[in-house]
């Protein structure tokens, strides 16, 4: 399933939040959308999820207008981790996660079998299975971040999109939960996260995204878009770039 | 997580002690029943005094506390989730104090003395009246816009309400008001049942079908949109659902406070916070709870008999400190 924006404007009051925005990310693909803070990153998200509604252009998913899917298909068929997850109850980590699977469930929910399975499945991809008894609002924050990605990924949407899912992660886990997801798209997911390490999107991400003041500044392949005149142009800061047998490296100087 | 079988358990548990209550409730008062005459006044029809007073007086009385319990601990529980906010009850959207204007205007104006049943017909129509103008006003709006409006229209209507008392014909109309606002379950018969239990019922249903929107909500409103839920939908619906429950059980009883507060906070320890499978132990433990105050509003042997409404508020407030000092820590 294919992802796609089309010329997206988004304005909030008077305010041009994403001005003629075009990206896509087909199955197989991780796109990584990077810019400084308050270049629109969230704001294309939440329009790409089909929670910012567009001023003008469009969203498509599998090539229909988001807004012809009916609410429940598009829940199964893509998942959206939103930036500031805030619990409202004390839940169970394991049942935060089982909400991932709300839209895939009747109207009596689930056999049980099926559901844990589902949730280990999560818990295990996010490291996070000892977790699974705990109350959510009892977490740290990076374990808190870990556990709503498994949320996000519980259903095995074909396309997921993750709002700064990094934020917050020590570096190993940010280095699993990539891989992990980069996995996810290999077999034939599409991918969409903001982030802001411009080294783990240069070595992860199959594309990149540079938004800057709600345009796209630079799009295609990491090696193509993270150049240090595009870095310097985008985020005001110089850089050296490279690449090893490790892969794709960034480093910022000043 | 408490396991399926272990709430179906704690479901059958609170069930069994609103069953409990419910049948105390028939035996106890000024006159006491055995358990046997009880049940032969209920079944046998027979027009002596016991039969009069288990039959007309304390078995409408019984299912009355249970609709206004199990109606009040439903929607505080509902509200408590679409919301977000452990502090919210049924009173938060004003619907109470609309039911109460509507209940006071018709005592003022003596319309409730010349027409039988025009009192909680008024409070119906003053909830009805006021949930369209909360809905109004919050059209288009979040969540927040709603709990404004809620508290806009509940603080009109509370001045209003004042204003009657301010401007009452006599001193007798001033406390009659007064007594009816503080609300019983006292003389009320079988009509007050079936006038409210079909909007009860209704608005239960309502306020059930929307246990999965409640679900999803607590990740958040983004989140819950993502997972198919319609927001402005389940608002509605939820809105609609304890408007007409929180209307109906007001109007036959007037404001009885707590219940709708506490009575999902008394069940979430037990059950385990995921609001759709707090709201039906939420209704059972706020049935109970009223069941219980109604019985000790009876048989407190003090002069003036002591209104529900003030039980449930003087019980309910230091079990509420109790709850707060417990579960500190835990709230986020």
């Amino acid at each position: 399933m294919t992802l796609a924006a089309h010329a997206l404007t988004v304005a909030i009051d008077a305010h041009t939040v994403l001005d003629a925005v075009s990206v896509s990310v087909a199955p197989g693909e991780m796109l990584a959308v990077l810019g400084p803070n308050g270049a629109g990153k969230s704001t294309l998200l939440a329009a790409l999820a089909g929670i910012a509604a567009p001023t003008s252009g469009a969203v498509t998913l599998d090539g229909r207008d988001l807004k012809s899917w009916a609410p429940r298909d598009m829940a199964a068929a893509r998942a959206y981790l939103p930036q500031n997850g805030a619990l409202g109850w004390p839940l169970t980590v394991e049942r935060v996660v089982a909400l991932g699977r709300l839209p895939l469930q009747g109207l009596w929910g689930e056999a049980r079998a099926a559901e844990t399975l589902a949730i280990d499945e999560a818990l295990d991809a996010m490291d996070a299975r000892a977790l699974k008894n705990r109350i959510a609002t009892t977490l740290s924050g990076g374990e808190l971040a870990r556990v709503l990605l498994a949320r996000a990924i519980v259903g095995k949407p074909r396309v997921l999109i993750a709002d700064e899912p990094l934020a917050g992660l020590d570096p190993r886990h940010q280095i699993d939960a990539l891989t992990r997801l980069r996995r996810m798209a290999d077999d034939g997911r599409a991918i969409v996260i903001a982030m802001h390490d411009i080294d783990l999107a240069a070595r992860f991400a199959t594309r990149v995204a540079l938004l800057s003041d709600g345009r796209v500044a630079s799009d295609g392949a990491p090696q193509n878009t993270l150049t240090p005149a595009t870095i310097s142009a985008v985020f005001g800061v110089e850089a050296r770039v490279g690449a090893d047998a490790d892969g794709a490296w960034v480093r910022l100087l000043r | 997580m408490t396991p399926p079988g272990q709430y179906a358990l704690r479901l059958i548990g609170l069930a069994t002690l609103v069953v409990a209550l419910a049948a105390m409730s028939l035996l106890a008062g000024k006159i006491w029943f055995s358990p046997a005459d009880a049940w032969r006044a209920l079944v046998s029809g027979a027009p002596d005094l016991g039969g009069v007073i288990v039959r007309e007086l304390r078995a409408p009385r019984a299912v009355l506390a249970i609709l206004v319990g199990a109606g009040l601990g439903l929607s505080g529980a509902a509200l408590q989730g679409l919301l977000r906010n452990p502090l919210a009850e049924p009173g938060v959207l004003g619907i109470s104090t609309g039911a109460s204007l509507g209940a006071v205007l018709s005592l003022y104006y003596g319309l409730s003395a010349a027409i039988p049943l025009a009192l909680p017909v008024a409070g119906l129509i003053g909830a009805a009246l006021t949930a369209l103008l909360v809905v109004a006003l919050a059209r288009n709006g979040g969540t927040i816009a709603l709990i404004l409006s809620g508290a806009a229209v509940s603080s009109f209507g509370g001045a209003l309400v004042a204003l009657a008392l301010n401007l009452a014909p006599s001193p007798w109309a001033a406390t009659e008001i007064m007594v009816w606002l503080m609300g019983s379950l006292a003389d009320r018969s079988w009509s007050h049942v079936m006038l409210a239990a079909p909007f009860v019922s209704v608005g239960a249903v309502l306020l059930f079908a929307s246990g999965r929107a409640l679900d999803a909500l607590s990740l958040g409103e983004a989140t819950a949109e993502s997972l198919g839920i319609r927001m402005g939908r389940a608002r509605l619906t939820v809105v609609a659902g304890a408007a007409l429950v929180v209307g109906a059980v007001t109007a036959v009883s007037g404001a009885i406070g707590f219940v709708g507060l506490i009575a999902g906070h008394l069940v979430r320890p037990l059950v385990g916070f995921s609001p759709s499978r707090t709201l039906p132990a939420a209704a059972l433990a706020g049935a109970a709870l009223v069941l219980a105050a109604d019985i000790g509003v009876r048989l407190v042997p003090i002069g003036p008999e002591l209104k529900l409404g003030v039980v449930t508020a003087l019980v309910g407030a230091p079990f509420f400190f109790l709850l707060i000092l417990r579960a500190r820590k835990a709230l986020p």
